[in-house]
């Protein structure tokens, strides 16, 4: 006991502040991404909440863990509201990863349905965003984009970083508050 | 290796003599020859792993009446690989105990399955779709099915669990997988064998380096290639790393099926800072891009394997401090023992590899009875110290993973000292051994030692330096069935720790 305790208050704190997670990503200084989050923090209701369900429907894991790598103290996500749920019930967010296998197809579809409006969904990964090295096969549909679910952001990369990642979340929430249609909008590559 | 040919009637005679000679089945390969002898091979790889010896065992399976004797009645492990044939090939096994569907789902009526491994078949070809509904059995009163996933509560991979229970404990689990097979062999097709390879990588995100090597080892025996020494170094120091970074990052995650936060976010730190430095040393935060065919596709500068000897000692300072309070917690350790039993006649009766069949006391390590490259190094081996375990419960696959961590940090730092005193890279020559053209159809396996236990890559090859056949039996693919048997008599709430402790992968066993 004394160890975990002696443990927990001489590990110094790990996590990394946005704007040095998003140096190596972002293209514009200052980050547009980052100004408008910073602006838009207590304006609606998807800024500090965000809530995520997972997907996977044919990933090769390493999409999986970039997004378990969010949660972990270095990069936080938790801090700014966004989570992972258990249940698509509970989620404002779909998050896809993989080129959507013959044996994964329907259970994309239910659980779409089952995720409550307002709701988008976020592609990450080459296969999701239809750019994977594999395509089409037999046993796959090679792309999330035209399973006749509408994709809001894409985040291509084999696997894209968790940074890269964060920012796709981040630019979700800003279209979901600026009141964007989560039906037939244009998707938005990061 | 031996190879032995037989009829299809007797080639499970011929495998139950050797499995009875303690030869463990390695993989199977189903192989479409028509164009070439005019039937099916089947090929069942057996390797003992007291010795090193294997044998791979072949048949031929006419085109007109795809039937051969099966072997799983004799030998449990042959199961998934038979029914696997049966799928994408069409060959039935005789006499075999659960002829069902196990890669493709749904119900492909009579005809509706083109069999997408034959060579006729084109690789989009397109199969009906997969509509299901929940149906549960009737179950006797106090007995419940849970049904658990595809789409599970955490961020991890499909598959569908049924959990059979009386009150909370399991009396038995059905487990589904294959949600995410891709067709990833079939893609493999036909491309030259660099672009195979980097398919070979992507069977699996978090054992990329180790599928890679396994995949260019096979090419490499196929045109008896040696590769250079530095190239050889690297291989191996890319493999432990990839080892280090899944060990510790694994530990973290057994934590959480416990909810032990402290734990997981503690290792999560490290394991970050360690695929931090991949992608420094490799350019991937998951070591891919870094095999070649030949050798490797980038130098480790000394400068840089002397910065990877520090990153390493560093975090395994740190781990020892979180693997020192995690052994002293009495909650922690409560939750860990006799949690999750596999027994060893499981790990013998399915074929179980790797640090799952370690903690259960079954030494299986592909870099001793299979060692390739650097690992047939005699220093390697004196300093390959591979920890068994006799439990088999979480705790001893915890330990496992642990001990077996200083295991790949003395061989990283073993393989940084010797980046440093080999003569620097000078151009392509001391990376990559320029390849010949092979001929065509000829076919060899490349076994690795992955973080997960042994892969093994079967490719054949085609005419103009092409791929044939590829064929990735990963370790998951092995361990798969004996998850289901160490659940039975946990309580249901345990199911997740236990199913962390072995820690698969579903996508580079659904493939």
């Amino acid at each position: 006991m004394w160890s975990l305790i002696r443990q927990r208050l001489t590990t110094p704190i790990a996590t990394e502040p946005l704007e040095e997670l998003f140096s190596h990503v972002a293209t514009e200084e200052p980050d547009p991404l980052l100004v408008q989050w910073k602006q838009n923090i207590r304006r609606g209701p998807f800024y500090g909440s965000l809530h995520i369900r997972h997907v996977d429907t044919g990933s090769c894991n390493a999409c999986e863990w970039e997004l378990t790598a969010l949660l972990n103290p270095i990069y936080d996500a938790q801090r700014l509201g966004i989570d992972f749920v258990a249940s698509p019930r509970h989620a404002d967010v779909l998050v896809v990863t993989g080129g959507v296998t013959r044996n994964l197809a329907q259970a994309l579809e239910l659980t779409y349905e089952a995720t409550p409006a307002p709701k988008a969904v976020l592609a990450i990964g080459a296969c999701a965003c239809g750019t994977g090295l594999l395509g089409q096969t037999y046993a796959q549909r090679g792309t999330a984009l035209d399973s006749g679910i509408p994709i809001l952001v894409t985040v291509a990369g084999c696997p894209p970083s968790p940074p890269e990642i964060l920012r796709g979340l981040l630019n979700i929430m800003t279209i979901l508050n600026g009141g964007a249609a989560t039906h037939g909008h244009a998707t938005t590559a990061i | 290796m031996t190879l032995m040919t037989c009829g299809p009637q007797a080639i499970s005679t011929l495998c139950q003599s050797y499995a009875s000679q303690g030869f463990r089945l390695q993989t199977m390969m189903a192989t479409d020859e028509r164009r070439i002898h005019g039937h099916y091979v089947l090929r069942y790889a057996f390797v003992h792993d007291a010795t090193g010896h294997s044998v791979v065992l072949e048949t031929a399976v006419p085109h007109d009446s795809p039937h051969y004797t099966a072997v799983t009645p004799a030998l449990p492990a042959a199961n998934w690989y038979e029914r696997e044939a049966l799928d994408l090939l069409g060959l039935f096994p005789d006499g075999h105990p659960e002829p069902f569907p196990l890669m493709l789902h749904g119900d492909l009526a009579a005809n509706a399955n083109p069999y997408p491994l034959r060579k006729e078949v084109d690789r989009a070809v397109s199969l009906p779709s997969v509509s299901r509904s929940l149906s549960v059995e009737a179950v006797p009163d106090g007995e419940f099915e849970v049904p658990v996933g595809p789409i599970h509560a955490g961020v991890i991979e499909p598959g569908h669990f049924r959990f059979h229970v009386r009150g909370e404990d399991v009396q038995s689990l059905d487990v589904t997988l294959f949600y995410t097979h891709r067709g990833l062999e079939k893609g493999a097709e036909g491309l030259t064998f660099a672009e195979g390879l980097a398919v070979a990588e992507q069977t699996c995100g978090v054992c990329s380096a180790s599928h890679g090597a396994a995949f260019a080892q096979a090419v490499e025996a196929i045109c008896d290639a040696h590769i250079p020494e530095r190239a050889m170094w690297i291989r191996l120091l890319v493999l432990e790393l990839e080892r280090l970074y899944n060990h510790i990052g694994d530990v973290g995650n057994i934590c959480a099926g416990i909810g032990f936060s402290f734990g997981v976010m503690q290792a999560g730190i490290l394991k970050e800072k360690l695929q931090r430095h991949n992608a420094r040393l490799t350019g991937h935060r998951f070591l891919r891009n870094m095999m070649a065919i030949g050798g490797v596709a980038r130098d480790v500068p000394s400068d840089l394997a002397a910065h990877t000897g520090h990153v390493v000692q560093e975090t395994m300072s740190a781990f020892s401090g979180l693997v020192n309070v995690l052994l002293s917690n009495e909650i922690v350790c409560d939750r860990f023992r006799q949690t999750g039993i596999l027994a060893l006649d499981v790990v013998r009766q399915y074929g179980v590899v790797g640090p799952a069949a370690r903690a259960s006391g079954y030494l299986a390590d592909a870099r001793l009875t299979q060692p390739s490259g650097a690992y047939s190094d005699k220093e390697v081996q004196t300093l390959l110290h591979v920890p068994t375990f006799p439990d088999g419960d979480v705790m001893a696959r915890v330990l496992q993973r642990i001990e077996e961590s200083s295991v790949s940090a003395t061989l990283i730092g073993l393989a940084v000292a010797k980046l440093r005193s080999l003569p620097k890279a000078d151009g392509d020559s001391s990376l990559v051994t320029p390849m010949v053209t092979p001929a065509p159809y000829e076919w060899a396996l490349g076994v690795t030692e992955s973080p997960r236990g042994e892969n093994v890559h079967f490719v054949m090859t085609g005419p103009n330096g092409t791929i044939d056949r590829l064929r990735i039996r990963s370790a998951s693919y092995a361990n798969w069935p004996a998850v289901a048997k160490a659940v039975p008599g946990n309580i249901i709430a345990d199911f997740p720790l236990i199913n962390k402790s072995f820690e698969l992968c579903y996508a580079c066993c659904d493939r």
